[in-house]
C-alpha cells in the first residue's frame, strides 16, 4: 500500500474512506442481478406477508395473557376448532384412498376419456371456492340433486358438519392425486418385474413393493390436503350451516369477531388455528422423517 | 430405468379400480360442476342472461378484472425477481425465505384477509392515521388488491423456481463470456427459456385472483356495485335466495375455470419439458 | 508475453482446489491442462475465464491485470463441457449471439454479423445446418457449434473445458486434428483441459500437469516424456512397471544385469525403478525377473503380455508381433529384463 509521503499531491487519495477492497467471494457472483432480484424479493415478501403476518401475530396480546386465554378456552371457539380440524383431518383420510386409486388408475390404464378425466383432477384447483360452495349446497340440501336421495332415509347433508366433510372431500382430492401421481409414474418397472420374478402377485407387489415407496407422496399430499382443508372459507361456508357449537368454522368465526371489532379475539383466534395447523403439519413432516430414515436404511 | 407404459386394463381388480375412479370423479367433482349450469338455466335462458346483464353483475365483473389486472402483474414480477434470487444464488437464510415465500399457499385465505384489516381497518395498527388523512383501504379497492396479491403471491415463483433450478446457470455463464449484459442475459436467454412456464404460472395466478372469495370476502365490506367481486356477489345473491342470479354469475367463474384448465393441459401437453417437473399448488 | 499466472490459490471453505499455481501461455500457443479428476483443471480455467476470483494470485493478459475484468469484459472464448448452447436459438442464432449483445456502437451491421456466421459456419463444416437447433444436432456437431460460438467474438484467448469429453473415441480423434487446424488458422491462444494424456501429448504445443491443485510439470509433449520430473507424472503418462535396483552414475544394477537409469536428480544407491512396457526384452533363460506369461493381446501394432512373478507382481510388457515373444504360449516361464529404467 502506497503512504502518504510517496503520493502525489493533486492524485485522488488511493483508499477513499469506506472502502472495501473487492473480497474473494467463494462462489463469486458472476450473473448479474443479484441485489435488485434480492432487493425485490425481500421487500415485497415483508411488506405483503412478514409485516401483516407480524399484525396478526402481535393483536391478540392486547388483553393480555388472560385475554388470549379467555379467547381461544371459549367453549364455542374450542367447539369450531374441534369441528375445523376434525373434518379436515376425516376428510383428507378420504382423500388418502380415493386419490390413491384415481391416480393409480391415471398412471396405470389406458383407457378412452382418460386425459378429460386427468383435466378434471385439477377442477377443484381451478374452481372459484365461492362457485363450488354454492353449487355443492344447493345439491346436497334436502331437495337438490343427491340431497333428495339422502332425505328419505332421515340423513340431512347440507347444513350439517357432514356437508362441512363433503364439500372438504370436493376441496382436498387434487393434492392427493398430484401429489402421488408422479411418482407412480416414474416407478422403476423393474423393481415391479424383479418382485413378481419372485412369486409375488399382482396384488402383492402393489400393497408390499409400490405402496411403501409411495408413502412419503402419500402423506406430502396429505398434509396438502389437511392444510387446505383447516383454511377453507369459500366452499364450507355455504353448506356448513353455521351453528355455533354444531357446524361453525374457525375461519367463519374469525370473521364474525371481527365483524363485531373485537379484533384481539379475532387475532387470538387465528393465531391459534394457525399454531395447531402448523403443529399437524410439523408431525406430518415428522412422520415423513421417519419413513424417509427407514427407506435409507 | 425402466418405466411401465400404461395398457388397458385385464384384470377384474383393474375394471374395479377404474370403475371406482370413473365414479368417484364424476360424483364429486364433475357432478357440483354440472349442477352450476342446471341451476343457472332452471328457468330458461332469458332469467338467466337478464341476471348477467344487471348493474350490480357488470359491475362486479369490472371490478374483478381490475383487481387481477393489478395484482397478477406485480406478482408475476415479484415471481421472476425471487427465481432469478432463489435459483442463481446462495445467501444465507435462503430456506427461511423460501419457506416464508410458501405461507400464502399454507394460511386459510381467512388469514390472508384479517391481517389487512389489523392494519389499515378502523381499530387497526394506521387505521387512526388512515382515517385522518382520508385514505380508504379497508372496503375499498386498495384492500382487495392487496389481499389478492397476498393469497396469489406464490404462484408464478413457485412455477419457475423448480424449472429454473434445474435449467441451470450454464446457458446464462455462457452469455456472460460471450459479453452479454445481465438485461441481454435476461430477455435473450433466460426468458426465451422459462416463457411458458411463466405463461402457466401467470394463468393459475389470474385464475385463482379472480376467483378469489375467503380474502376479500374479509376486507371487501360487500357493499354492492362498489366493492363486491363477482365470487362476492354470488354470495350475496345466493342469501337472497336469488339462486338462479347466483348461478348466472357463478357460470362466469366456472367457465373461467374451464378456461383456465384447457389452457394449462394445453400447456402441459404442448410444453411439458418447459414447465416445472412436479405439478404441485 | 500473452498470458502470466502467478502464485494462484483457490480454497474451497478449507479445502485448497489450487494452490500456488504459476505458468505463461505465449501468442498463439496451444496450451492443454492434465491431470486427473478432481486436481484443479476446471477451477482454473473457470478462474482464468472470470467465472471465479482466486483467493491469492494474479492473472495478467497482455500486462493488464485480468482479475479486475468482470468474465463480460475479458473477451475469452470459452467452450464449456456441456456446450451451453443456447437450446431456443438456431445454430446461427447461437453464433451470433456474442456479437448481437454488444453494444450498439460497436456492433457490427447486421450483414457483416451475417458474414461472419457465413465464415464460421463454414470453418466447422456445418454450412447447411445453420437453420438447425441444438437439439437436432449430433454431439460433435454441438461441440463444433460450441466453439463457433466462442470463436466468433474473436476472442483474446480460447478456453475449452475437456472440449471431447461427451464423445465417442473415433469423433473425438477427428475433433481433435481439426481443433488443432483450426487452432493454426486463427492462431488464437488456447487452452484446454484434458484428462486424456494421449490427447494432450498429440495436440498441445506444451503440457501443464496437475495434480492435487499444484504443478507437477509444465513441458513439450516430447520433454514430457522423455524427462518425466517426478513418478506421477511418469504414471500418469503411461504404463509403468516397478522394480528394485541399486543406482550409481546413471546406471542401474539388477542381479546379473544392468540398466542405463534416467533422472531428474543425482540419485545413488538402494531405489525403486520403474520402466515402459516397450523398454523391457524377455528371453527363456536369466538374468532377469522370473514371470509367467498370465495373458497375450494383441495391442494394435505390438503385442501385450502380463506376466506374473513368483511373488505376485504384475508386469505389463510390450513388443514387436514379429519379436521372439510371439512365440510364447499361456503359462511360460521367462525372464524379464528391463532395457531402460527411470528413477525419482
Ligand atoms: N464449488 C466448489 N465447492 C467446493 N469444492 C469444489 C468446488 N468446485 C470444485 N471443488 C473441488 O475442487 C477440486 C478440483 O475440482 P475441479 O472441478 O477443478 O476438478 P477437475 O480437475 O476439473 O476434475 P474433472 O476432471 O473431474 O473435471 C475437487 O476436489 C472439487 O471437489
Ligand atoms: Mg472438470
Amino acid at each position: 500500500m502506497t503512504t502518504d509521503a510517496t503520493r502525489d499531491a493533486g492524485a485522488p487519495p488511493f483508499v477513499t474512506e469506506g472502502y472495501k477492497p473487492p473480497k474473494a467471494t467463494h462462489k463469486a457472483r458472476v450473473l448479474p442481478g443479484f441485489r435488485l432480484s434480492l432487493g425485490i424479493t425481500i421487500t415485497y415478501l415483508s411488506l405483503i406477508v412478514l409485516i401483516p403476518l407480524a399484525a396478526l401475530l402481535a393483536r391478540p396480546w392486547e388483553h393480555g395473557l388472560d385475554g388470549v386465554w379467555q379467547a381461544i378456552s371459549d367453549p364455542r371457539v374450542v367447539a369450531s376448532l374441534r369441528l375445523t380440524f376434525g373434518t379436515a383431518f376425516a376428510a383428507a383420510v378420504v382423500n388418502l384412498f380415493a386419490g390413491l386409486v384415481v391416480a393409480w388408475v391415471l398412471t396405470r390404464y389406458e383407457f378412452p376419456g382418460k386425459s378429460l378425466l386427468d383435466a378434471l383432477v385439477d377442477l377443484p384447483f381451478a374452481l372459484p371456492t365461492a362457485v363450488a360452495g354454492v353449487s355443492l349446497c344447493s345439491m346436497y340440501a334436502a331437495n337438490g340433486w343427491i340431497g333428495s336421495l339422502f332425505a328419505p332415509l332421515g340423513i340431512k347433508i347440507a347444513y350439517t358438519p357432514l356437508g362441512i366433510f363433503v364439500a372438504l372431500i370436493f376441496v382436498g382430492l387434487p393434492f392427493i392425486v398430484r401429489s402421488v401421481q408422479p411418482v407412480l409414474a416414474e416407478f422403476d418397472a423393474e423393481v415391479e418385474e424383479a418382485a413378481q420374478t419372485l412369486g409375488a402377485s399382482p396384488m402383492q407387489t402393489a400393497i408390499r413393493v409400490i405402496l411403501p415407496s409411495l408413502l412419503p407422496a402419500l402423506l406430502t399430499g396429505f398434509s396438502l390436503a389437511f392444510a387446505r382443508a383447516v383454511g377453507e372459507y369459500g366452499s364450507v361456508i355455504f353448506i356448513a350451516g353455521n351453528m355455533p357449537f354444531v357446524s361453525e368454522i374457525t375461519p367463519l368465526l374469525i370473521v364474525i369477531k371481527l365483524e363485531e371489532f373485537d379484533y384481539a379475539g379475532a387475532a387470538a383466534v387465528a393465531v391459534a388455528m394457525l399454531a395447531l395447523s402448523f403443529l399437524s403439519l410439523l408431525v406430518i413432516n415428522g412422520i415423513q422423517l421417519l419413513l424417509s430414515k427407514r427407506g435409507r436404511a | 430405468m425402466k418405466v411401465r407404459a400404461p395398457e388397458a386394463p385385464k384384470s377384474f381388480p383393474a375394471f374395479v379400480l377404474l370403475a371406482f375412479a370413473v365414479l368417484w370423479m364424476a360424483l364429486v367433482i364433475l357432478l357440483p360442476l354440472v349442477n352450476v349450469l342446471a341451476e343457472a338455466f332452471k328457468q330458461g335462458v332469458a332469467p338467466y342472461l337478464s341476471s348477467i346483464v344487471q348493474p350490480d353483475a357488470l359491475s362486479a365483473i369490472r371490478l374483478t378484472l381490475l383487481v387481477a389486472a393489478i395484482a397478477v402483474p406485480l406478482n408475476a414480477v415479484f415471481g421472476i425477481a425471487a427465481a432469478w434470487c432463489f435459483t442463481r444464488f446462495d445467501f444465507p437464510l435462503k430456506g427461511l425465505l423460501l419457506s416464508i415465500l410458501d405461507l400464502p399457499f399454507t394460511i386459510s385465505p381467512v388469514i390472508s384477509g384479517i391481517v389487512w384489516v389489523l392494519l389499515f381497518g378502523a381499530h387497526g395498527w394506521f387505521g387512526a392515521f388512515l382515517q385522518a388523512n382520508d385514505i380508504k383501504i379497508i372496503y375499498a379497492l386498495p384492500g382487495l388488491v392487496i389481499a389478492t396479491i397476498l393469497v396469489t403471491l406464490p404462484f408464478v415463483a413457485r412455477e419457475l423456481i423448480p424449472l429454473m433450478q434445474d435449467q441451470g446457470t450454464d446457458e446464462e455463464i455462457a452469455a456472460v463470456t460471450l459479453g452479454a449484459s445481465g438485461w441481454d442475459v435476461f430477455f435473450r436467454v433466460t426468458l426465451p427459456n422459462i416463457k411458458w412456464a411463466l405463461t402457466y404460472g401467470v394463468l393459475l395466478c389470474t385464475a385463482r385472483a379472480m376467483g378469489e372469495f375467503g380474502a376479500v370476502s374479509v376486507v371487501s365490506g360487500h357493499i354492492r356495485g362498489l366493492t363486491n367481486t363477482l365470487p362476492l356477489h354470488i354470495e350475496v345473491l345466493y342469501n337472497e335466495y336469488d339462486s338462479v342470479g347466483a348461478f348466472a354469475a357463478a357460470t362466469l367463474l366456472a367457465g373461467l375455470a374451464l378456461v383456465t384448465l384447457v389452457l394449462k393441459s394445453l400447456l402441459e401437453w404442448r410444453f411439458a419439458d418447459e414447465l416445472a417437473a412436479h405439478r404441485r399448488h | 508475453m500473452s498470458l502470466v499466472v502467478k502464485n494462484i490459490t483457490k480454497c474451497f471453505s478449507d479445502f485448497a482446489a489450487l494452490n500456488d499455481v504459476s505458468f505463461q501461455a505465449e501468442p498463439g500457443e496451444f496450451l492443454a491442462l492434465l491431470g486427473p479428476s478432481g486436481s484443479g483443471k476446471t477451477t482454473l480455467l473457470r478462474l482464468l475465464a472470470g467465472l471465479d476470483q482466486p483467493d491469492t494470485g494474479s492473472v495478467e493478459f497482455d500486462g493488464a491485470d485480468y482479475l479486475k475484468l468482470s468474465a463480460r469484459d475479458r473477451r475469452i472464448g470459452m467452450v464449456f463441457q456441456s456446450y451451453a448452447l443456447f437450446r431456443h436459438m438456431t445454430v446461427a442464432q447461437n453464433i451470433a449471439f456474442g456479437l448481437n449483445v454488444r453494444p450498439a456502437k460497436e456492433r457490427p451491421s447486421k450483414a457483416e454479423i451475417a458474414a461472419t456466421v457465413q465464415r464460421l459456419l463454414k470453418l466447422i463444416q456445418l454450412e447447411d445446418l445453420g437453420k438447425r437447433y441444438p437439439s437436432q444436432l449430433s454431439g460433435g456437431q454441438r461441440q463444433r457449434v460450441a466453439l463457433a460460438r466462442a470463436l466468433a467474438i474473436s476472442p483474446r484467448m480460447l478456453l475449452l473445458d475437456e472440449p471431447f469429453g461427451a464423445l465417442d473415441a473415433l469423433v473425438r480423434k477427428d475433433l481433435r486434428r481439426w481443433l488443432r487446424k483450426i487452432h493454426d488458422e486463427t492462431g488464437v491462444t488456447t487452452i484446454f483441459v484434458t484428462h486424456d494424456q494421449e490427447e494432450a501429448l498429440d495436440l498441445a504445443d506444451r503440457v501443464v500437469v496437475l495434480k492435487d491443485g499444484q504443478i507437477e510439470q509444465i513441458g513439450k509433449p516430447l520433454e514430457l516424456y522423455r524427462h518425466p520430473q517426478s513418478a506421477f507424472v511418469f504414471e500418469f503418462l503411461g504404463t509403468s512397471n516397478e522394480v528394485p535396483a541399486t543406482v550409481s552414475d546413471g546406471v542401474a544394477s539388477f542381479d546379473g544385469f544392468t540398466a542405463p537409469a534416467v533422472s531428474p536428480k543425482a540419485l545413488s544407491g538402494a531405489q525403486t525403478v520403474r520402466f515402459r512396457p516397450f523398454d523391457a526384452q524377455l528371453s527363456p533363460t536369466g538374468p532377469g525377473f522370473e514371470a509367467k506369461v498370465l495373458s497375450l493381446l494383441p495391442a494394435g501394432s505390438s503385442l501385450r503380455l502380463e506376466l506374473q512373478t513368483p511373488d505376485g507382481k504384475v508386469f505389463e510388457t510390450q513388443h514387436a508381433h514379429e519379436s521372439e515373444a510371439s512365440d510364447l504360449k499361456l503359462g511360460d516361464t521367462v525372464f524379464v529384463r528391463p532395457s531402460k529404467v527411470y528413477v525419482f
